[in-house]
């Protein structure tokens, strides 16, 4: 099939971006979505234009480095997966397909279709762990955890750091994915001696990032690719509350 | 030559670590804080070594290419790690698990450092644990195990099919810790172009930000290379698109030898290529194999569908020649198989190159629900990519490769033939031989990074002094100058051919000639094909854009270059082994039965290379291989 494909493009996180079309042809429903923009890559190299920057690395949907906002939706149409999990036979010839990259004030362009996510990481820095050194910790066993604890921390564990959330999210809020860890931690028994310090801190450098407010208009938990679901963001307010409740903390 | 030391200490091999460790020299913890340690990579390896290291005070320098540590190609791996903890009181033990890893990697790795991965393997499932890894588990609330290939034990610890995942992200965890603690400081998107060596010892690297282009140099009293395999010198492999052998090329040129480069694993169980189009081909996790049933059908050339093929036309093929591991057999000889049925024109699929993979026995036998449990997201990702339902009808599989064995040679110690400089994970060579038995990969780098390094390197720091290292000794404009010099280089050719023109070339060559089978006459055209392609890459490549910015062309001319340079030395390495052994087939030599057959009078050592200049070829060094624990055996799983 033959595709109009209509791209940011910015030469840097200084300078002005703007959308620009290509024509891509012969695209065969088997291709993924990246591998569409491979093609079209080599087609601009071939003509000495500047390939298309964009973040890509698994390739399947499990490193959370892909992110493309494309018609309007992070990861594209489908849900449940991401951008790189995407094939073309989600789309039929003639298609114009409008791809920009991830939009939040805490995730600034750094060129084309790349964005800064660094924010995520300082997030987690700030408290998304248990406090334990290696060696000296006790046997696996020690501790049984329920089947359902265990299935549903890791549930919330399968997040992959992409940013979907907030691309989608009117806000531009994380609590998305800093409910997802929270949610992990504090379902598990080696997450509870931290647990009110861990929310406290992961919220406050959530806000100290430039992230939106909540407003639980659960736009992210629809566009995100592992289905993290809604209800965490209600457990890391009912932790957040709970923590401040207790005082002991910062 | 020089004699390779493996330093390997004397004595039974239960009591090798545990009489090393107290030989070790220690630095006092007051002192720990004058070292400075350079981690280049985040995975497993780099990741559980960096939070480690700060963890006991060292100053931790760590860098990746992605833009977060947190996605390192580890992130990917799904089926699980092993550890002898015996909780299913199956009969297993450290023993066992060394037994095994040994065997099943066909005699060709040392049994010191084989034992002591096996020795730690307990520890790692405590620490993922106390982290706060959600492992699966039973309804009772204690761990749950499955089995993997090359094993009659169920001893693979697991989460879902996201298992690498999920203990990424608990060294992350442990990694970012230490960042906010300020013991860590992190360089994402900054990628090693070199390293830098004073008086013959690594004292730091030379970095390109991949955000900026600005090239820097870092200091360090010991350089860690955590930075994965070479898979994707084959172009097309299950590796994630960034991985590369820069890093690891790089050192190997200022004097790091590489050890058994040609030893590479093809997985039986990926997804088949479905066009040119292809970037990568995806794994589906050998886990699958506890359930899933391969099968061909027994006629040349039949191409019913799979649901119209009577069961008595059916080839189980695994299960007919080797009855006591059935599909369980190690990767190897699962993958030589199904070429074996494709090549006799047996394959399915609209190109003939694939097997089926069949769940239609496990979902009568515990439905479909308990089967969507186990492995759903591997269904689901396969449902995604062929646009077929894996629970309605068999999927197709086919081998793609996967894993490197061969890497930097390193003693004991993890250190490489170059002082001060380490390997860990799957850039090292050091604990699977010839053949890596599944969930012993995300084993041995957390081995390495949480138990083995963080001893180690303590020896070594202990006897160079406290003394920073000097940031203005000429060698790091040196070294920073080449790089800059090789950027000009790239940027200058402005050829005609694209850098992935050149490894798509690299690939095809590479899987033609030194893939899953291999022949000298082969071996020798790929020799000729890989020299062409060299000379034709530095006249014809065309890389855009400019050096001082984000420049993905950049990136990948700078590591095809390396992987052209390391597919001579793998294709020279294939052919020094005149002997068959794990994922090293040579046609010439194969049983009657057509398995593996090894030589080991003349092939039991480790083939570890020394650079000797641009275009010259390599000097081959030998480690001889000492068996004093396990009998050498032909490898039979019938
Ligand atoms: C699809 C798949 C599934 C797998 N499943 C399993 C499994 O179930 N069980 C198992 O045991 N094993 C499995 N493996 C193998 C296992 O995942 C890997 O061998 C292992 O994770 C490698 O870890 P590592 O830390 O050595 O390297 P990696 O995780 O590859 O990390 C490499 C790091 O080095 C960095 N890096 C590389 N070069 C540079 C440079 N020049 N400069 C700066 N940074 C650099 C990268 O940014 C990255 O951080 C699987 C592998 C694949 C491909
Ligand atoms: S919560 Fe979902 S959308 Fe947000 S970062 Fe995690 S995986 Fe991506
Ligand atoms: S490239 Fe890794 S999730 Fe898409």
């Amino acid at each position: 099939m033959n595709l109009t494909v209509k791209v940011w493009r910015q030469k840097n996180s200084k300078s002005e971006g703007k959308m620009v079309s290509y024509n891509v042809k012969d695209v065969s429903p088997d291709m993924s979505f990246l591998e569409m923009f491979d093609v079209l890559n080599e087609d601009l190299i071939s003509k000495g234009d500047e390939p298309i920057a964009f973040d890509h690395d698994c390739r399947e949907g499990i490193c959370g480095m892909c992110s493309m906002y494309i018609n309007g939706r992070a990861h594209g149409p489908k849900t449940g997966i991401t951008t790189c999990q995407l094939h073309m036979r989600s789309f039929k010839d003639g298609d114009t397909i409008v791809v920009e990259p991830w939009r939040a004030s805490a995730f600034p362009v750094v060129k084309d279709l790349v964005v800064d996510r660094g924010a995520f990481d300082r997030i987690i820095n700030a408290g998304g762990f248990v406090s334990v050194n290696t060696g000296g910790v006790p046997d696996a066993n020690a501790i049984p955890i329920s089947k359902i604890d265990a299935d549903a921390a890791f549930d919330a564990a399968t997040c992959i750091g992409c940013g979907a959330c907030v691309a989608s999210c009117k806000n531009a809020s994380a609590s998305l994915f800093v409910a997802a860890k929270i949610t992990q931690l504090a379902l598990l028994p080696q997450g509870q001696v931290e647990r009110a310090a861990r929310v406290e801190k992961m919220v406050a450098q959530m806000e100290a990032e430039g992230f939106g407010a909540c407003t639980n208009t659960g736009a992210c938990s629809v566009e995100c690719p592992k289905e993290i679901s809604q209800d965490t963001i209600a457990t890391m307010n009912r932790e957040y509350y709970a923590a401040k409740a207790s005082s002991k903390n910062v | 030559m020089t004699k390779l030391d493996s330093k390997i200490p004397e004595g039974p091999v239960a009591e090798k670590w545990t009489k090393h460790k107290f030989n070790l020299k220690l630095v006092n913890p007051a002192n720990k804080r004058k070292y400075d340690i350079i981690v280049v990579g985040t995975g497993l390896a780099g990741a559980s070594a960096a939070a480690t290291l700060a963890e006991l005070g060292y100053n931790v320098k760590a860098f990746c290419f992605q833009d977060s540590p947190r996605r390192a190609h580890s992130i990917a791996a799904q089926g699980g790690i092993n550890a002898a903890k015996n909780y299913q009181n199956d009969g297993d033990s450290i023993f066992r698990l060394f037994y095994d890893t040994v065997k099943g990697g066909d005699y060709r790795a040392r049994e010191g450092n084989v034992y002591r991965l096996a020795e730690v393997s307990v520890n790692i499932i405590d620490q993922c644990v106390a982290q706060g890894v959600p492992f699966a588990r039973e309804y009772g609330g204690l761990l749950d195990n499955r089995s993997f290939g090359g094993a009659q034990v169920s001893r693979t610890f697991y989460a879902r099919g996201q298992t690498g995942q999920q203990l990424l992200l608990g060294a992350y965890s442990a990694l970012s810790r230490q960042i906010g603690l300020g013991k860590v400081k992190m360089y994402s998107r900054t990628e090693m172009l070199d390293l830098v060596m004073i008086d013959g010892a690594a004292k730091g690297i030379v970095t390109r930000d991949l955000v900026t282009g600005e090239i820097a140099s870092h200091a360090g009293h010991a350089v860690l290379l955590c930075t994965g395999g070479y898979g994707n010198v084959f172009y097309l492999s299950t590796n994630a698109q960034g991985s590369n052998v820069t890093a690891a090329w790089r050192a190997h040129k200022k004097g790091a030898f590489f050890a058994n480069p040609c030893f590479t694993q093809i997985h039986p169980t990926c997804i088949p290529v479905s066009g040119d189009h292809q970037s990568k081909l995806t794994l589906m996790s050998e886990s699958l194999r506890n359930d899933g049933r391969v099968w061909v059908p027994k006629k040349v050339g039949d191409k019913r569908n799979p649901s119209e093929i009577p069961e008595d036309e059916r080839d189980y093929f695994l299960e007919r020649k080797y009855p006591s591991f059935g599909n369980l057999v190690p990767r190897d000889v699962a993958s030589r198989n199904a070429k074996e049925q494709c090549d006799a024109n047996k394959g399915v699929g609209s190109s003939g190159l694939a097997v089926y993979l069949d769940f239609a026995d496990a979902i009568k036998r515990l439905g479909e629900n308990s089967v969507r449990a186990k492995y759903g997201n591997l269904f689901d990702m396969y449902a995604q990519i062929t646009g077929e339902n894996p629970y309605k009808s068999p999927m197709r599989i086919y081998p793609a490769v996967h894993y490197t064995m061969g890497g930097l040679w390193v003693d004991y110690n993890l250190m490489t033939t170059i002082p001060g400089l380490y390997a860990l994970g799957e850039a090292n060579f050091s604990d699977h031989g010839a053949n890596r038995l599944g969930a012993s990969a995300l084993m041995q780098g957390l081995a390495d990074g949480y138990f083995v390094i963080p001893y180690t390197v303590g020896d070594y720091l202990a006897g160079l002094g406290t003394k920073p290292v000097d940031k203005n000794h000429p060698a790091f404009k040196e070294a920073e100058d080449k790089v800059k010099a090789l950027t000009k280089k790239f940027l200058s050719i402005k050829g005609t051919k694209s850098v992935t023109h050149y490894h798509r070339e690299l690939g095809r060559i590479m899987w033609d000639y030194c893939g899953m089978a291999r022949n000298a006459e082969g071996l020798t055209k790929a020799k000729g094909l890989i020299k062409d392609l060299k000379e034709d890459f530095w006249k014809n490549v065309k890389v855009l854009g400019e050096g001082e910015e984000l420049n993905q062309s950049l990136e990948k001319a700078g590591r095809v270059a390396d992987f052209i340079e390391l597919g001579a030395l793998m294709v020279e390495d294939a052919l020094n082994r005149n002997e068959s052994c794990g994922g090293h087939f040579r046609e010439e030599y194969q049983t009657e039965e057509n398995e593996a057959k090894r030589d080991d009078e003349n092939y039991a050592y480790v083939a570890a290379w020394e650079f000797k200049g641009e275009d010259k070829a390599e000097e081959l060094h030998k480690e001889n291989l000492k068996f004093e624990t396990v009998k050498l055996t032909q490898r039979s799983y019938k």
